[in-house]
């Protein structure tokens, strides 16, 4: 009565296999704006580098004879060996005398050390308690009541509370920034388990009496992946913001380590005559979390393009 | 209708609640003697004996605590310890110019961000949509501050439209409030509208790819219409989500921005209170700042009925 | 008789560079006469649906367009109409209904409103004038209170209700020509009956030439005229409806209709093996809702009462929301059942824990619906075969050679198991996930709607495959369909569900020739095509 069932190997008939795709690498290296963002964070992370070579002064060197300098200015001041050298400031100098190049080129360490000490805890601990929230119904409510709460404080009111409460310095700074991402990265995840976990290939593993830790991390895992790349390229780049706007505002990394956001705090009070203070480091930042969102942007629309309606 | 507002209401309990907990336990959890890091450096150990007493730290926790939410939920935030007032007071102080700013920002968000992110939708792939995507990333990246002194640098000291620091109070009129607040809150919509666009382009575009609008455009309707009437009221839902969890930027912008502009509202008073370790308004500013973005979230999930008929009461 | 309300000539739609072709429909052309049902009829990637989409100029933009050839929409070439002259055709000479009516409607406007939209936008007629126009064009696709369903939302009609607000909406204006995209594809049989009804007497009593794309020749028997059959981009054959079914001419046209699967079962021994699955009064009761939430209770699936010896097949039908699937997932164990009990091996499992069950889990395995979702893609397939043996202690080695001999078995090259599943198709995929589900041999095999997603001729393919392995491994099969004619060709015996509740059961044969309960015979009597002997034809 019908065909008899097929033993040629495959093929069916009237049934063709999609075409294959080209690889995701091979798209990732045609996409523009991963190609840029990369391009530029390249740059700001051989600058942070090479810092101390490219420098023409110590970063917290104060010189009183050479305060409030123009850009391009010049000044001479006495080396360690006795003879007197004379610096060109490229971006001038601070009330203090301080030279704002060498302290831009310096911030770039800082800032990229944050933005990715954030990026990489903030994902670390999300994860785990994401796939914890995602998996296990009765651990899920009490979790995510948690991270409500957490989210109900708006960003960067919370990491001022949380630096305000502990001495200003690198780690606490970075754990301010890290404690209001944690819930949003927790929510992602799971919402990816939540997803994932009704798929069939998952029931059918689960039907084969697959362990469940194995299940998580052989079946639900690696589709985390790319969500979780996107996604610690946005948090790096909010991070290096963040960071920016708490030593601005005086209450962040300690005012005689050199970052973008100290430069520009210091330059606030005679900003209307000395703008280059703050424009030089605000030029270096904007140009930094502006590469990362386009390195973000690009992988969002390469990896995981279903992710701006998860939100 | 009441009833689903009444259980709306009740869930954000839980939540603020939590928050409650968490602004608690801050100053418990951290490290040292709270008493000695609230007084600073600086301080004797008879200045930091009266502030473990203040704060009733002699007690046990779960007693302080009940009375610390005790005293919030009468209404008393407690007082400052560096302005000598009560907190009470030092917020409805500050809290005009901080309002007029913040409204201000939305308006002018929504206005300027909804139609271009329709627009950039609709011409998806364009040199228009580019455009408009391009800004929305630059206004991600670049910081508040930087902004704001670039603004203030053109339009207030070059060429001189207007002021370059300061508020006008409502009271004193409202020409010179309004040239007070320009700046300021162009300075704060960036962010915002970088953040609206972007959503409205996407909610919109998911909306076009839907099938409804292949039938109305089967029915003959012009683009415009299909545009406006059929896709925008169905991509509501999202961006005004978005609205709403951008409040959240938005007060961290506003900390920033009244910094800049020296506007002497809430956000400054954080600022102050921060470097100042006034714990008390410290504590009843994120308290009151959260149970705003809580009670916005909650109108704007209410919002949703307006726009969705398939959500149910 | 005036010419062809529709006539299509040469035309040709270039795919975008990189597709599997050149052009989704090449030189294809036919016509539909006024008061004409012509029906398209081809498997996925035919370009039927193509051929529709030009005809309106509904084509997606910078991805699909007309290269060639033209189409005339009585005597005008709509493929050179402006955009404002094809936007006054629409709705008005010619109307289009599509095949999901929940999304083909905008969701947040009345029903009334969106018929009404229509005649805003073809007519000057008043407010007053419209209502009355639009009530009296719901009347007549018998919607039920059109005063009431004139206030609605989409969402709060069934899925009938929805198509005939899309049918009502088409035919406000009276076009010539109707085209009609698989509109019954997503609805239950007896929905599906009543709308193909409404189509024809419609069509009949406004004169209108529809043109009618399906992927089911039983539709096609149902309503056809004329019919004209498509394979990738190409028409194979046209003619009246008696001539290409009764004395199908081109080979695929054969294949197709010998692929489909006649309603009358086929003669099957009793099976006597010892019995391998029984459920006891299985319940599941969705809902309950928490303390914020209004309370709201369904019963998917209660009293169920089966039992399934081995080499064994019984297929549980029903429509959408029957509880056939929700029972197969109990069984699975995928949920857990509200009450009742599941027999399997001696023992009953339907309140053991997930790590109690699962030594129990090899006993019963389970083939979904959608074969592009039931393989983990980062996985290559022999991954996925030799997963479940490997967790039940088999070594590497061991559950290799067995992937090995399960791929000959279902007809696949063993070579293909380091293979990824995108590299397959659907009816491969098909046959990896129940070379799968042997490996782990399970005495009972549940296949949760299996054949349903694929075209007819692989779908006859993976039947027969299911049919071998049960003799072979002296299967328990629990087959869950919506479709009476898979139904007829493999199951030994029947349950028939309505509303979570087994309404009749018995023998095939029995069931077929002799239903007892309403709803089977209502079933029955929806089935298209059943009036109709399909040609065998070699």
């Amino acid at each position: 009565m019908t065909a008899p069932a097929t033993t040629t190997p495959l093929a069916d008939a009237a049934d063709t296999p999609a075409p294959a795709k080209p690889t995701v690498w091979r798209k990732l290296f045609r996409n523009p704006a991963v190609l840029t963002g990369l391009a530029i964070v390249l740059v700001m992370v051989f600058i942070g580098l090479i810092a101390p070579l490219i420098a023409t002064s110590d970063p917290s060197a104060i010189n009183p004879a050479a305060r409030n300098r123009l850009p391009m200015a010049e000044s001479s001041m006495r080396a360690d060996d006795g003879t007197r050298i004379t610096v060109k400031h490229w971006m001038g100098t601070d009330t203090l005398g301080r030279d704002v190049f060498s302290r831009v080129v310096y911030g770039a360490r800082v800032s990229i050390f944050i933005g990715v000490a954030v990026a990489a805890i903030s994902i670390g601990v999300g994860l785990v308690v994401g796939l914890l929230a995602g998996y296990f119904r009765w651990l899920d409510s009490v979790i995510m009541r948690i991270m409500d709460g957490l989210m109900a404080i708006p960003a960067i009111l919370l990491a001022i509370a949380v630096v305000s409460l502990s001495r200003a310095g690198l780690l606490s700074v970075i754990i301010a920034i890290v404690v209001p991402e944690v819930p949003r990265v927790v929510r992602l995840v799971r919402a990816v388990v939540l997803s994932v976990r009704e798929e069939p290939y998952v029931e059918a593993a689960r039907v084969s009496g697959t362990p469940t830790l194995k299940l998580l991390i052989r079946h639900v895992l690696p589709n985390t992946v790319a969500p979780l790349i996107v996604q610690g390229t946005f948090i790096c780049a909010s991070a290096i913001l963040v960071e920016a706007i708490l030593s601005f505002l005086g209450i962040g990394i300690p005012p005689e380590i050199p970052t973008w956001g100290n430069i520009m705090a210091e330059g606030r009070q005679l900003f209307r005559v000395f703008p280059h203070n703050i424009l030089y480091p605000g030029i270096f930042l904007a140009l930094t979390v502006l590469a990362v969102n386009m390195l973000g942007d690009g992988l969002r629309d390469t990896l995981d393009p279903k992710m701006e309606k998860r939100g | 209708m009441l009833s689903y507002i009444l259980r709306r209401l009740a869930a954000t309990v839980p939540v603020l609640f939590t928050v409650a907990v968490m602004v608690f336990l801050m100053l418990r959890l951290t490290p040292g003697d709270p008493a000695a890091i609230i007084a600073g450096d600086n301080a004797t150990s008879q200045q930091i004996l009266d502030i473990r007493t203040k704060l009733g730290l002699e007690q046990p926790v779960l007693q302080q605590f009940f009375i610390w939410l005790g005293s919030i939920l009468r209404g008393d935030l407690g007082e400052s310890f560096f302005f000598r007032k009560t907190v009470w007071e030092l917020i409805s102080e500050r809290i005009e110019p901080t309002l007029s700013l913040a409204v201000l920002t939305i308006v002018l968000a929504v206005i300027i961000a909804i139609p271009l992110g329709v627009v950039a939708a609709y011409r998806q792939g364009t040199w228009v949509d580019r455009l408009v995507m391009g800004f929305s990333v630059i206004g991600f990246s670049v910081p508040v501050f930087v902004v704001g002194y670039l603004l203030v640098y053109i339009f207030a000291v070059k060429l001189g439209w207007f002021p370059v620091q300061g508020y006008q109070r409502i009271s004193g009129g409202l020409g010179p409030w309004f040239r007070s607040l320009v700046l300021p809150a162009f300075t704060l919509s960036v962010i915002y509208v970088a953040l609206i666009a972007r959503m409205t382009r996407t909610s919109v575009l998911e909306v076009l790819s839907e099938d409804y609008i292949r039938t109305a455009r089967a029915k003959g309707q012009t683009e415009v219409k299909v545009l406006f009437q059929h896709a925008l009221k169905n991509a509501a839902v999202p961006i005004v989500t978005v609205v709403g969890i951008g409040i959240a930027l938005l007060i961290g912008g506003v900390v920033v921005t009244e910094s800049v502009y020296s506007i002497p509202g809430l956000g400054r008073l954080t600022v102050d209170a921060v470097l100042a370790r006034d714990f008390p308004v410290i504590q009843a500013i994120i308290l009151s700042f959260s149970f705003v973005y809580v009670l916005i979230n909650l109108l704007v999930d209410l919002s949703y009925t307006i726009f969705d008929p398939r959500i149910r009461y | 008789m005036s010419g062809p309300i529709l006539e299509i000539r040469n035309l040709t739609v270039g795919l975008p560079k990189g597709g599997d072709r050149a052009n989704a429909v090449e030189n294809v052309s036919f016509h539909v006469n006024p008061g004409e049902i012509v029906c398209v009829v081809g498997e996925s990637g035919s370009g039927k649906s193509v051929t529709a989409h030009s005809v309106m100029g509904l084509l997606p933009k910078g991805q699909l367009k007309a290269t060639g050839g033209e189409i005339l929409l009585e005597g005008e070439n709509v493929l050179t109409a402006t955009p404002s002259r094809l936007r006054a055709l629409r709705g008005t000479r010619m109307s289009m209904i599509f095949q999901e009516p929940m999304t083909a409607l905008n969701p947040v406007v009345t029903c009334g409103a969106q018929i009404d939209e229509v005649l805003q936008i073809h007519t000057d007629l008043g407010a007053a004038e419209r209502k009355e126009k639009v009530l009296a064009v719901m009347n007549s696709v018998s919607l039920p209170d059109p005063e009431k369903m004139f206030d609605a939302y989409p969402h709060q009609l069934s899925g009938g209700q929805r198509q005939r607000i899309m049918i009502a909406q088409a035919l406000v204006l009276d076009p010539a020509l109707l085209i009609a995209d698989e509109p019954t594809t997503a609805l239950d049989v007896t929905t599906q009956a009543q709308i193909l009804k409404l189509v024809s007497e419609m069509q009949e009593r406004r004169g209108t030439g529809v043109l009618f794309i399906t992927h089911d020749f039983g539709v096609v028997a149902e309503i056809a005229h004329r019919v004209v059959v498509m394979q990738k981009g190409h028409v194979v054959e046209a003619g009246t409806a008696n001539e290409v079914l009764k004395n199908p001419q081109h080979p695929y046209t054969k294949m197709l209709i010998n692929a489909v699967p006649p309603l009358t079962p086929a003669v099957r021994d009793e099976k006597t093996g010892p019995v391998a699955l029984e459920t006891v009064k299985l319940c599941k009761v969705y809902g309950g809702g928490g303390f914020f939430q209004k309370k709201r209770e369904v019963r998917a699936a209660s009293d169920v009462d089966i039992r399934v010896r081995r080499g064994e097949t019984l297929g549980i039908v029903g429509e959408s929301g029957s509880g056939k699937s929700t029972v197969a997932r109990c069984i699975a164990r995928l949920i857990e059942p509200s009450s009742g009990g599941i027999v399997v091996d001696n023992m009953d499992i339907a309140r053991l824990s997930e790590r109690q069950l699962r030594p129990h889990r090899k006993h019963c395995q389970i083939v979904f619906q959608d074969p592009y979702r039931s393989l983990n893609p980062r996985r290559s397939v022999g991954a996925s075969i030799v997963e479940g043996p490997m967790n039940f202690g088999v070594s590497a080695d061991a559950a290799h050679a067995k992937a090995r001999d399960l791929m000959k078995l279902v007809g696949l090259s063993p070579d293909a198991l380091d293979r990824y599943p995108h590299q397959f198709s659907g009816g491969q995929r098909q046959r990896i996930c129940i070379a799968r589900a042997l490996a782990m041999e399970p005495e009972i095999l549940i296949a949760d709607e299996a054949v349903s997603a694929l075209d007819v001729s692989v779908q006859a393919q993976v039947l027969d495959l299911l049919d071998d392995v049960r003799k072979k491994f002296d299967l328990a099969v629990l087959f869950i369909t919506h479709d009476l004619r898979v139904a007829a060709q493999i199951c030994d015996r029947i349950a028939v569900m309505q509303n979570g509740v087994v309404v009749e059961h018995g023998k095939t044969v029995d069931v077929f020739t002799n239903p007892q309960h309403a709803y089977t015979r209502s079933l029955f009597e929806a089935a298209p095509g059943r009036n109709f002997e399909f040609a065998r034809v070699a």
